[in-house]
């Protein structure tokens, strides 16, 4: 299955990845065998199986009480920020 | 014997019996680390001056009769897991910033248990690769030969144990990077089985296969340090609440009726025949130990390669979309708006195989592919599970090879990412059901080590270290060290 130019590009855009021009025609390349190589998962016969949910037999995902369980350590988090300001992550002007 | 060549178990027993101190034997290996690291590169981190701290405070504990399982016993922890006041990158630029405000749950119970942090192993980037080429900080080499690979994505903790730079690692493995790199490097892995280990601050590449795990030159130092990983914590939502055995209890006890299933398909025409030839010797030392070999077919498992391709990337587009560039780890700079900030802090931030995998991710589970590839990899992999399942209700453990080869070139196959791939074509079946696998060292190739693997129904990590320890009782394959590092 070969990918266009542009069906690379929406996917980076939905991925939110700028790539650069020289990148493109190696993505290009690259993911159009991948989908190549897993399209092998068509001849499987798996009608009726039901899709794995959990890999560990008849478990699920495990919930937690919803309590109140963290002290608030914003400071803490946010030393690791690009931007901040009185608590808050700053970014560009979102409304002009 | 110096330090360095003595496994965790003889370290352990030389501090009890203060022959020598934790501070001695944290500087020599910090010493090994520091003069490796231009042939090796196996380090991202080095924590110096922590590490003799705590190997002082060690060795005052263990003065004042306060020793835990670990007191004083040097680690190496893959820069996957969160370490509070070190920085931990996961190989990324993304990341290069990053210092974590807590300890992984992994972490902290080392620590616990007394071990001593050296640093953090340098790895591909976020746990996606197979050679650790797609390190920010540049490759690993492996120490049996530093024109090839360690392996991957836990190059670094593999090398670093190989090498002899530290008797343990922490790693991960999500389609084969704790046991890949261990079978390269000539040294013993083991992922367990999953939610057995908690992923709490270990970063996550593809939730429904990552489970942590360690590397060590013997099953017995992997039991030691396995029990003190282990268990049941509330903290992560995959962790499973379910008591953890005394793992070196039961490394003794006899193989004789051991029923082995040699997996058919790994047995295949992609096996190099001289890895088949140390397999086979492998397998006869098992016979000699009384168990009982018989073949055994998996005909879903060819698929798991491809399946592993649409189930790991679908979930890393998934757990990377939270690198934004706001909260933490790289931004680019100078953005023009919101939309402008996300796209180059990403671009700019991941690499080429990471921006690969998003990518791929983001098309398979894009409108109107979601049945047909998400979905059905999720079928398959149900098929894949059965088939295992079915293979445990006639073998106790399964066993075949780690990988097809010995370890490769550098860049030899850095051009084509399915070729990269297929190197974890022995290795994924185990992630894709949550089995417990193994892989250990069994002979050589070309002067480069082979690694057998061994996988287990869920949960039998002390049958897995049992059957491997039993071998490692009659083989000397695990005490070999390459010859610039001995």
């Amino acid at each position: 299955m070969a990918l266009t130019r542009e069906q690379i590009e929406n996917i980076a855009h939905l991925a939110r990845l700028e790539l650069k021009a020289a990148e493109l025609p190696v993505y290009q390349t690259s993911l159009s065998a991948i989908l190549d190589f897993v399209g092998e998962l068509e001849r499987a016969d798996a009608g009726t199986v039901t899709p794995m949910a959990h890999p560990l037999p008849g478990l699920s995902q495990r919930l937690r009480a919803d309590a109140v369980t963290e002290s608030d350590l914003h400071e803490t988090y946010q030393a690791n920020a690009p931007q901040v300001a009185a608590g808050l992550y700053l970014v560009p002007k979102v409304i002009e | 014997m110096t330090l360095h060549l003595k496994t965790l178990s003889q370290l352990r027993a030389g501090l009890e019996r203060k022959e020598f101190s934790s501070v001695e034997l944290t500087r020599g290996l910090l010493e090994r680390i520091e003069a490796s690291q231009g042939r090796l590169n196996a380090l991202i981190s080095i924590t110096r001056e922590q590490a003799l701290e705590d190997a002082e405070a060690a060795d005052r504990e263990r003065a004042a009769g306060r020793s835990g399982p670990l007191t004083g016993l040097p680690i190496v922890h893959k820069d996957i897991f969160c370490t509070a006041g070190v920085r931990t990158t996961c190989g990324s630029r993304m990341l290069d910033n990053f210092v974590s405000p807590y300890d992984a749950t992994v972490v902290e119970r080392l620590k616990n248990a007394g071990a001593v942090t050296l640093g953090k192993a340098n790895m591909d980037e976020f746990a996606m690769g197979s050679s650790n080429e797609t390190s920010f900080y540049g490759p690993v080499r492996n120490p049996w030969n530093t024109d090839l690979v360690p392996g991957g994505s836990s190059g670094g903790s593999a090398a670093v144990v190989a090498a002899r730079l530290a008797p343990v690692a922490t790693a991960t493995d999500t389609g084969g990077s704790i046991r890949q790199p261990a079978a390269l490097c000539g040294v013993t892995g083991l992922k367990p089985t999953y939610g057995r280990v908690s992923r709490y601050g270990m970063v996550a590449f593809a939730s429904s296969l990552d489970q942590g795990g360690l590397i060590t030159t013997t099953a017995e130092d992997a039991a030691l340090v396995l029990h003190e990983m282990a268990g049941f914590d509330p903290r992560d939502s995959t962790s499973v609440d379910r008591p953890v055995p005394d793992y070196a209890a039961q490394l003794d006890a006899p193989l004789s009726g051991l029923k082995i299933g040699l997996l058919k398909e790994f047995f295949d025409k992609g096996l190099d025949p001289q890895n088949e030839r140390r397999i086979r010797d492998a397998l006869a030392v098992y016979e000699k130990l009384g168990a009982r070999l018989r073949e055994v077919s998996l005909p879903n498992l060819p698929l798991s390669v491809p399946a592993y391709y649409v189930v790991a990337p679908a979930e890393c587009s998934s757990n990377l979309a939270r690198f934004d560039g706001v909260r933490y780890g790289y931004r680019c700079s100078e953005p023009r708006d919101l939309l402008d900030l996300y796209k180059r802090s990403r671009g700019e931030g991941f690499g080429a195989e990471v921006k690969r995998r998003i990518m791929t991710g983001t098309y398979v589970l894009s409108a109107g592919y979601f049945d047909a590839y998400y979905l059905k990899a999720q079928k398959v992999r149900q098929l894949i599970a059965a088939d295992f399942a079915r293979a445990f209700e006639q073998v106790d453990v399964l066993m075949g090879p780690t990988t097809p080869t010995v370890a490769f070139a550098l860049g030899a196959k850095t051009a084509d990412p399915i070729t990269m791939y297929l190197n974890d074509i022995y290795t994924i079946g185990a992630n894709l059901a949550g089995l417990p696998a193994m892989s250990i060292p069994c002979g050589f190739v070309s002067n480069l080590p082979v690694g057998l693997q061994i996988v287990g129904p869920h949960f039998s990590e002390a049958k897995l270290l049992n059957v491997a320890h039993r071998y490692q009782r009659e083989t000397d394959w695990h005490t070999q060290v390459p010859e610039a590092f001995k």
